[in-house]
C-alpha cells in the first residue's frame, strides 16, 4: 500500500531558489509563508493569513492568496507582489535586494476539496482498496458502492444520481477474472447520469481502475456520458494492491478538471511555478518522508476546520483517512452529533448547562473564523478537540488495515491464534511518533494544551513521542519538497516540527490513588528521580528536546509498559518543549461518571501538568 | 492581520439582486429577456428522468447473460406497461413455462448481454422552475435557466432551514428584543411571513405550523428546539430543503439575541408587503446565507450601485460581536490597535476596540466580529 508520492510534472531541483513564498488555501483561511535562503540553510521567516476567498462575495481564490502574501509584504519588508501578480524570479541579483521571490508554489483544500465517490465489486476487498487509493490521493470519499453493498440496485442508481461528486474511482475484479459484477456497477452508473459538483456543462471525469479485461464494454456503456480514463488495475491480483497508477491518474485530473472550475483557480494554477496539490497529499508527503528517514512507525493528524486527516506509517505502510465531517469550525456541530455530549463533556473542567453548550456549538458552526475569547471558551473548544481526534482515529483504524479476504498461510503453530485478514495496523504499543498539525493543535496557547489532546484522544501506549508542526506549515513544506527537497528539509528540522516530549503511560488499570508503577529517572544533569506513580496521577519533569534521560519503571503487576505485566522496563528518551509526562491514568484510560468528581479530577490532572493560567 | 475580518451580513434598503434560476439538468426556458415575473411564475421546465429498476432477467430464467435477447418479449426503447411481459421461457411443457413481468410502467432502457441485466425506467418527471422573486428576466442561459433581477430591500440572515417561498410580512412583535409568543400568532397570519423579536420557542414554532405560516425571522433559537423541530442532531450547516412546515430564519444566532435593531427597523418599515425568502444555508464550499427580499419599484441609479469593496476594517463602522462573551451585541469601531494583544485565553491576537451605544467600550478579537453591511 506503500507509494511514492506523484512525481511533479516540472522536477525543479535544479532551480537555484533562494527566496519561496508558498501558500495553503484552507476551507477557512489561506495561509502564506515565506522561506529564504540563510547562508547555506533555508529558514521559515515570515508568515501572512487571510480569509480564504472561495466563497461569495469574492469567489476568487487568489484574492485570499494576494492578501495572505500582502501580509507578509508588511512583516517582511519584502516586495511581492506587483498588482495581482508575483514578482519572479527574486531581483537580488540586479542589485534589488528585497523584491520579488523564486518560485511560488501552494496546496489547496478550499471549496470542500476534492470530493469522490469510489466502487468495487466487493465492499471489503477492491471497494476499500478504491477508498485507499482516493484517499490517498487526498479526497473525501463521500460514498462507497459495492455490488455487495445491502443496497439495492435502484437505491444505488438513485445515490449515484444525488450526489455530485468531482470524480468517480471505479475499482472491481482481478485482471482475467470475471467481468460481470464490475460492468453491473457500470450501468447503473450509466443508467444515474451522474452530474459533477461545480458546473454542469462538463462531463463528470471518471477513472476506472478495475479489472482490465472490461475496459472495452467500460467503454461503450460510459465513454460519452464521463469524461473516461483508465489506470492499472489497483487490484491486479487478489494478494496485492498496486493503488500509485489510480492516485496519480487522480492527481492529473484533479488539476485538469475539478480545479479548473473552482472559482479563480485557473488564475492561482497560472500563478504557481508547480503543479497545485491538495493539502492532503501534501500534509502525507511530509509524513512519509518522516517516517521513512527516521525508520519509525507514527500517526500524523491535521484536525482543520471541516475535516480531520488522519495519516499513519506502520512497518513502512502509508495510509491516510478523512474523516469529512469532524473539524472545529464548519464540522464542529457534527463532533457533537457524532460523540455525544456526554462525551464532549468528560473534558470539561466545569459545569455548564446543556443548552448554553450546544448553543455556542452552534454559533461556532454558523460563524465558523471566531476565536475561543474566554478560558472557558477556549477548554470547551479543547473538548471538542479531543473527541474529533478520538473518532478520527477511530475511523483511521477501520480503513488502515491489512488486506482482507486473501488466503494466509497457516503452520502447526497456528492453531490456537485464528488470526483474521484485515486486522488494523494501528499498534498504539509499537508507536513511536505522533505528529499534530491544523490549527487547534499548533496555535495552542501553551504547547502542553496540543500534547494533553493527543494523549486524552490517542491514548498512546507504553512510550510516545509527541510533536506539533509550529504553525501549521506541513503542507506547504510537502509541496515545497517536489520542487526542492533540500529547502523543505531544511525548514522541516529547523522551524516545523517541534518536539513536545515523550508520554510513558502503561497499561492497566487501578483504583485512583493506588502504586500503578515505581519509577527513577536520570536525569541528563546527575540528579535521580525517583518516586511512585500512582494511577490517576500525571507527572511531568522538565527535559528539553536535545537533553536524554534513562527512565526505569517497576510497573505492579497487573501493569504492562510492553514486556509484559508486572516486568520492569528500561528506556532512554528524549524531551521537548513540554518534557517528560508520566501518565498513570490507566489504559484504557477512564473518568468517573458523576459530575463533581469527574471536574475535580480533571481539575487536579490539569494543574499536575500546568494546562491551563492558575485560577482559571 | 490587516485583511482579517469577516464579511458581515448585508441589510439594506434599496439594492439590486439578481438571482441565478438554473435547472438541475438541460431543459425548456419559457420565458424571454425583459419579461416581468413574479415569484410563482414558471421560468424553466426540465423532465427529471424516472427511477431506473434493474432486472436481472439471465438469473430469473436460469439462462446465460448472453442468451437473453433470445427470451425478449419487450426489447430496447419499448415502452411497457406494469405486468406486461418483458420475457420469457419457451419450455416443451406449459406448466414449466416463466414470465417474467414489468414491476413499473414506462420502457426498456438497455438490455446488457454480459450480465444479463434489463434496466427499466418509469416516465419522467416534470419540473417546474419559479422565478422566485417579483422582478424581470435579465438574462436567459439557453436549455438552462435565466437571471432574475429586482429592485429590492434586502436582509441577509445568518442560519436557516427549508426553502424558497413567497407571502406577505406581518409583524409578531412590537421591539427587536421581545420574544414571538405563540399567542401572538393569529388565524389571519396564514400564508404570511411573521417577524419575530428576540427568540422563538418550541411552542411558537409548533402553533406556526398549525396556523399555515410560510415564514418566521427572528433572532435566535436554542439548538435544542431546532433539534427537536428536525428531529436529528444537525451537524453542518448545509440546508434548504428540509421540510418543516415554514422557512425560518435566524438573523442573530443561537440563543436568545434581540434582532440588530437595523433589521428590525426595515423590517418593520416593509411589513404588508410581499417578501420572498429562502432558508437555504450553506457555510462551507460557497457561502450561501438565507434571504430576505423584499421587492420595490425600482428608482433611478438602483441598478448602477457600484459594489462597495471593502479594504478592512475602518473606525467608525459599525459592527456586531459574535462570539461569546459579548456574543449578538452590537456597536461601532472606536480603536484598531495595530499590535497583538494577549487575550484571557494567553493567545496573542489582532484586536480591535467596540464602543456601545451606552458609551461603554471593550476589546474584543477582530476575529469575532462581522462588520454590519449594507450601512
Amino acid at each position: 500500500m506503500t507509494e511514492q508520492p506523484h512525481a511533479p510534472a516540472t522536477p525543479a531541483t535544479a532551480l537555484p531558489l533562494n527566496v519561496i513564498v508558498a501558500t495553503d488555501c484552507g476551507s477557512t483561511t489561506t495561509k502564506a509563508i515565506l522561506i529564504e535562503k540563510v547562508g547555506d540553510e533555508y529558514r521559515q521567516t515570515y508568515r501572512g493569513e487571510a480569509p480564504t476567498t472561495v466563497e461569495a462575495p469574492f469567489e476568487d481564490v487568489t484574492r485570499g492568496v494576494l492578501n495572505a502574501i500582502a501580509e507578509i509584504e508588511e512583516l517582511s519588508g519584502r516586495t511581492i507582489l506587483e498588482g495581482d501578480r508575483i514578482i519572479t524570479p527574486n531581483q537580488a541579483a540586479q542589485g534589488v535586494p528585497k523584491r520579488g521571490v523564486d518560485i511560488y508554489v501552494s496546496t489547496s483544500s478550499a471549496g470542500g476539496g476534492l470530493q469522490m465517490m469510489v466502487t468495487g465489486v466487493v465492499q471489503n476487498m477492491t471497494g476499500e482498496s478504491a477508498q485507499r487509493a482516493a484517499l490517498g490521493a487526498g479526497a473525501i470519499v463521500i460514498d462507497v458502492l459495492a455490488s455487495n453493498d445491502g443496497r439495492l440496485p435502484y437505491e444505488k442508481i438513485e445515490r449515484i444520481r444525488t450526489m455530485r461528486p468531482d470524480m468517480i474511482l471505479m475499482s472491481g475484479g482481478t485482471d482475467g477474472g470475471a467481468v460481470t459484477h464490475v460492468m453491473e456497477m457500470a450501468e447503473y452508473i450509466g443508467a444515474a447520469d451522474p452530474r459533477p459538483r461545480f458546473g454542469s456543462t462538463y462531463r463528470l471525469p471518471l477513472v476506472y481502475a478495475g479489472n482490465t479485461d472490461a475496459r472495452p464494454q467500460i467503454k461503450t456503456i460510459l465513454g460519452e456520458k464521463t469524461a473516461l480514463d483508465f489506470a492499472d488495475n489497483i487490484r491486479p491480483v487478489l494478494e496485492r494492491e498496486n493503488l500509485a497508477p489510480a492516485r496519480n491518474k487522480i492527481h492529473d485530473l484533479f488539476l485538469e478538471h475539478v480545479m479548473q472550475q473552482a472559482p479563480g483557480y485557473k488564475k492561482l494554477i497560472e500563478m504557481a511555478g508547480a503543479p497545485i496539490m491538495p493539502t492532503p497529499a501534501a500534509v502525507g508527503v511530509i509524513m512519509e518522508t518522516i517516517a521513512k528517514r527516521e525508520h519509525i512507525n507514527l500517526i500524523g493528524v491535521d484536525i482543520g476546520g471541516a475535516t480531520t486527516d488522519v495519516f499513519s506509517v506502520f512497518n513502512g505502510l502509508f495510509n491516510r483517512t478523512v474523516s469529512a465531517n469532524l473539524g472545529m469550525s464548519y464540522s464542529i456541530s457534527n463532533v457533537l452529533a457524532e460523540a455525544g455530549l456526554d462525551n464532549i463533556m468528560r473534558w470539561v473542567p466545569f459545569t455548564i448547562d446543556e443548552q448554553t453548550l450546544r448553543n455556542r456549538i452552534k454559533n461556532k458552526m454558523v460563524r465558523p473564523t471566531t476565536i475561543p475569547q474566554s478560558l472557558d471558551e477556549l477548554q470547551i473548544e479543547h473538548a471538542i478537540a479531543r473527541e474529533a481526534l478520538r473518532l478520527a482515529l477511530i475511523h483511521h483504524k477501520s480503513l488502515a488495515t491489512g488486506l482482507k479476504g486473501i488466503q494466509q498461510e497457516r503452520t502447526i503453530s497456528d492453531v490456537f491464534e485464528q488470526r483474521t485478514s484485515g486486522k488494523t495496523l494501528i499498534d498504539l504499543l509499537t508507536l513511536d511518533l505522533i505528529v499534530g498539525s491544523g490549527g487547534i493543535l499548533s496555535h495552542a496557547p501553551r504547547r502542553i494544551q496540543s500534547m494533553l489532546m493527543m494523549v486524552d484522544a490517542y491514548e498512546p501506549l507504553g512510550v510516545t513521542t509527541l510533536s506539533v508542526d509550529s504553525i501549521f506549515m506541513m503542507p506547504h513544506l510537502g509541496v515545497l519538497s517536489t520542487v526542492n527537497e533540500q529547502a523543505a528539509t531544511d525548514v522541516f528540522v529547523r522551524d516545523c516540527m517541534v518536539y513536545l516530549g515523550t508520554c510513558i503511560a502503561p497499561i492497566g488499570q487501578g483504583k485512583d490513588g493506588e502504586r500503578c508503577a515505581d519509577y527513577e529517572i536520570a536525569l541528563p544533569d546527575g540528579r535521580m528521580e525517583k518516586g511512585m506513580l500512582a494511577f490517576g496521577e500525571l507527572k511531568l519533569f522538565a527535559l528539553t528536546r536535545e537533553q536524554q534521560a534513562t527512565v526505569t519503571m517497576q510497573p505492579v503487576k497487573q501493569v504492562d509498559l510492553g514486556s509484559g505485566p508486572g516486568q520492569s522496563f528500561t528506556k532512554t528518551v528524549q524531551g521537548g518543549v513540554v518534557g517528560l509526562m508520566l501518565d498513570g491514568r490507566g489504559r484504557p484510560l477512564q473518568l468517573p461518571g458523576e459530575q463533581t468528581a469527574r471536574v475535580a479530577m480533571l481539575n487536579r490532572w490539569y494543574q499536575a501538568v500546568g494546562l491551563y493560567p492558575a485560577g482559571s | 492581520m490587516a485583511h482579517s475580518y469577516t464579511p458581515g451580513l448585508t441589510v439594506t434598503e434599496r439594492t439590486t439582486v439578481r438571482r441565478r434560476r438554473i435547472l438541475p439538468l438541460p431543459g425548456t426556458v419559457l420565458v424571454e429577456v425583459g419579461a416581468p415575473v413574479h415569484a410563482d411564475t414558471a421560468v424553466a421546465r426540465a423532465e427529471l428522468p424516472g427511477k431506473v429498476v434493474p432486472l436481472n432477467l439471465a438469473n430469473q430464467l436460469g439462462i446465460a447473460p448472453d442468451e437473453i435477447n433470445d427470451y425478449l418479449v419487450k426489447k430496447e426503447k419499448d415502452s411497457v406497461q406494469k405486468d406486461d411481459v418483458l420475457a420469457e421461457n419457451k419450455p416443451f411443457i406449459k406448466w414449466f413455462k416463466t414470465e417474467i413481468r414489468s414491476p413499473i410502467t414506462g420502457k426498456v432502457e438497455s438490455v446488457s448481454t454480459i450480465t444479463g441485466q434489463i434496466l427499466l425506467r418509469e416516465p419522467p418527471r416534470i419540473l417546474e422552475l419559479l422565478g422566485y422573486i417579483d422582478g424581470s428576466i435579465v438574462e436567459v442561459h439557453p436549455e438552462q435557466g435565466v437571471t432574475v433581477e429586482t429592485s429590492c430591500s434586502l436582509v441577509q440572515g445568518i442560519f436557516g432551514i427549508g426553502g424558497e417561498t413567497s407571502g406577505e410580512l406581518v409583524m409578531g412583535v412590537t421591539a427587536p428584543d421581545q420574544p414571538l409568543t405563540p399567542e401572538q400568532l393569529t388565524p389571519a397570519m396564514k400564508g404570511k411571513i411573521v417577524i419575530g423579536g428576540a427568540f422563538l420557542s418550541a411552542a411558537t414554532m409548533t402553533r406556526a405550523k398549525e396556523l399555515g405560516i410560510v415564514g418566521l425571522v427572528v433572532g435566535g433559537i436554542h439548538d435544542k428546539d431546532l433539534r427537536a423541530l428536525l428531529g436529528y442532531d444537525l451537524g453542518v450547516a448545509i440546508t434548504g430543503s428540509e421540510q418543516v412546515g415554514f422557512t425560518l430564519i435566524l438573523t442573530e444566532g443561537f440563543g436568545t439575541i434581540p434582532m440588530a435593531p437595523k433589521t428590525f427597523a426595515l423590517l418593520s418599515s416593509r411589513a404588508g408587503r410581499k417578501a420572498s425568502i429562502s432558508g437555504a444555508t450553506q457555510i462551507r464550499a460557497g457561502v450561501i446565507r438565507p434571504e430576505i427580499i423584499i421587492p420595490q419599484a425600482a428608482l433611478a441609479g438602483d441598478a448602477k450601485a457600484p459594489r462597495i469593496e471593502r479594504e478592512g476594517i475602518q473606525l467608525g463602522d459599525p459592527v456586531r460581536i459574535i462570539r461569546d462573551p459579548l456574543f449578538g451585541k452590537i456597536g461601532a469601531v472606536s480603536g484598531l490597535p495595530s499590535e497583538l494583544r494577549a487575550i484571557p485565553t494567553e493567545s496573542e491576537v489582532r484586536v480591535l476596540e467596540v464602543r456601545f451605544p451606552d458609551g461603554t467600550t471593550t476589546v474584543v478579537p477582530r476575529a469575532n466580529i462581522e462588520v454590519i453591511e449594507g450601512a
